[in-house]
């Protein structure tokens, strides 16, 4: 058997990408591990989250050394988390369903390039740019617009009643994860719509049908898997995502949201926000207990991740976006 | 009386079709209209905060410029494609070229997972590892190794794809003339797939210049221009500017954090014109073939 250098550099230099995969996978789980045996499920389950006393002496407890009354409990941002996803999803499906067929489908050629550019350039509007975006002139529209608007129509359902605040909240962040969500879904939906067999189609058209009927009957059911896919995928983003929602959500800290107009903290941008209290613990349980939402976020990002993988197909058959 | 029952549900169903593509494009439009909104609401506050004094001065407690900023920023990004750069391409080629295997699948899904990580994730390991782990402190080095992690995977994909796209003949008719594998890549294949692993790159560039939540944990910030050391010395960035000075209750920040904000738009949206030319220019070899 020869030796071949170039391969072998290949192959190491590949192995980087797996590696990086699983290093951050240990080295999270290794420096959070005081944290884990400290907060066990009580993590998972607790609402409050404190950093205790900073001041005084640390205490031992469950063998390791914390500040006196520190409490981590991250159910409200898992709650934040999961409602903000989960509405920005309700409202991000069928808009991106209805932008795939229309760019699909609803265009001539001459026009469907230049108006997907806006599907490209929404996925390329970066985060921040979005939360601030949010920030000066979504927050002000949901609380004297969308808000009153919503509560006007919906308000009999206890969830859209009540206070509508500064517009900072729940509202605000899924309206604006699912910006963020749209052009995922939608192009990936858009492309699989493009795949579609002639055949499929003009049997379809044989049969007497419109071309919506077309559309909506033959095309659609035929893509079923990628859209479920593209929808995880879609909230594998909205779950993860940070900056925006930190920008817009009100950052809650305790409590639990009252309504859909509520301040609430997702996990995400809750390590963000939290960087600098927790650099404060001098017995750095804080920093630990973060490093443990980052991995509780690592592992349900790479589920969603494989989940959505394994029914879109890979990326490759599809464009590389 | 069949007839008029039978009109009657052909106009129902013509008339459902027209409701279905009036709401295919209201969803369009739904989508378009808040992207025309931030465009236009960063290109108004931003111009209007746009002066000379933002490119030759630093960040000054909540005004100034943004010169360090700006500096900060490509140095990030550059530094990111140093690493990012050679790993992405060197795998998308291997992918292609060697990857049918058992740990080419793998590899190729774990790209994919890669990709799928939140930022923020991968910055707090960097957080654990290097700048508190390796004792980095928040520096250039760290933010862009993490930066690097987030792009690798769309390098690696965008380059697999373009060397897929290049005819397997060619690559035979290179074998029939003697040529080596190492010259058949690199000579005949390479020059062919160059386009799309340019795009690849620019994709990484807008990802990078874009990226906040992980650099808040690598990078810090810093109001002085990067003094080249590459840990141990913080460094400022345009969207850290946006996040943090559209917090403060100060006009001058305000206006600062929406010229950061328009800065970053420009050079996203240079980008990704230069990324659709390149697509648009390479497509008539494509589609057909192996995608």
């Amino acid at each position: 058997m020869t030796l071949r250098p170039f391969r072998i550099i290949l192959v190491l230099v590949t192995s980087l990408i797996p590696l990086a995969l699983i290093a951050v996978l240990v080295f999270l789980a290794r420096y959070s591990w005081p944290a884990l045996t400290f907060n066990g499920w009580h993590f998972l389950v607790g609402h409050t989250w404190s950093l205790g006393n900073l001041y005084a002496n640390p205490v031992k407890q469950r063998g390791v050394l914390v500040p006196i009354g520190a409490n981590y409990g991250i159910l409200v941002f898992i709650v934040g988390t999961l409602l903000t996803s989960a509405i920005a999803l309700v409202i991000a499906i069928p808009v991106s369903l209805g932008v795939a067929i229309f760019l699909a489908e609803g265009l001539r050629s001459r026009l469907r390039i230049p108006l997907s550019f806006v599907v490209e350039m929404l996925a390329a509007v970066p985060s921040v740019v979005y939360g601030l975006w949010g920030y000066a002139v979504l927050t002000p529209l949901v609380a004297h617009t969308l808000g009153p608007g919503l509560r006007a129509v919906l308000g009999f359902v206890p969830f859209f009643a009540g206070p509508i605040g500064s517009g900072y909240g729940l509202l605000a962040a899924s309206i604006v994860l699912a910006l963020m969500v749209v052009p995922i879904i939608a192009a990936t939906v858009r492309d699989a719509l493009a795949r579609v067999p002639a055949e499929t189609k003009e049997a379809a058209y044989a049969l007497g049908a419109t071309h919506f009927e077309v559309v909506r009957r033959a095309m659609l059911p035929a893509v079923r898997t990628n859209i479920i896919g593209a929808c995880i995928l879609g909230l594998g983003r909205a779950l993860g995502e940070t900056m925006a929602v930190l920008m817009v959500s009100g950052g809650a800290l305790n409590y639990f949201p009252g309504n859909i107009y509520s301040p609430i903290t997702t996990m995400a941008s809750f390590i963000v926000s939290q960087l600098d209290s927790a650099m404060q613990d001098p017995t750095g349980m804080a920093v630990r207990s973060l490093a443990e939402i980052a991995l509780i976020l690592f592992i349900i990002s790479v589920i969603t991740n494989i989940i959505a993988r394994l029914l879109t197909g890979t990326s490759r058959n599809a464009s590389p976006v | 009386m069949p007839h008029p029952f039978k009109l009657s549900r052909i106009a129902r169903r013509k008339g459902l079709s027209g409701l279905g593509w009036v709401l295919a494009a209201v969803s369009f439009v739904l989508v378009a209209a808040p992207l025309l909104d931030i465009l236009y609401t960063v290109i108004r506050k931003g111009l209007s905060a746009l002066s000379f004094t933002l490119f030759t001065h630093v960040t000054n407690g909540i005004s100034g410029g943004l010169l360090n900023a700006i500096t900060g920023t490509l140095a990030l990004v550059f530094g990111a494609l140093v690493f990012a750069a050679p790993v992405g391409i060197l795998a998308g080629i291997y992918l292609s070229e060697f990857g049918r295997g058992r740990f080419g699948r793998s590899v190729r899904f774990l790209d994919d997972v890669l990709a799928g990580v939140p930022s923020i994730v991968l910055g707090y390991f960097s957080y654990v590892t290097l700048v508190i782990g390796m004792g980095w402190q928040f520096s250039v080095l760290a933010g862009s190794l993490t930066l690097a992690i987030m792009v690798v995977p769309y390098i690696a994909r965008f380059t697999e794809i373009s060397f897929l796209q290049v005819p397997n003949s060619l690559r035979e008719a290179g074998y029939a003339l003697g040529f080596r594998e190492l010259t058949v890549i690199t000579r005949i294949a390479l020059p062919l797939a160059l386009p799309g692993i340019m795009t690849g790159v620019l994709f990484a560039i807008a990802i990078a210049l874009g990226e906040t939540a992980p650099l808040i944990y690598t990078a810090g910030w810093s109001n002085f221009l990067w003094n080249g050391k590459l840990i141990h010395e913080p460094i400022g960035y345009l969207t850290y500017v946006i996040w943090s000075f559209i917090n403060q209750p100060y006009r001058s920040a305000h206006a600062l954090a929406f010229a950061a904000a328009f800065l970053v738009i420009v050079m996203v949206l240079l980008v990704n014109i230069g990324l659709s030319i390149i697509l648009r220019r390479t497509r008539p070899m494509g589609p057909g073939q192996q995608r």
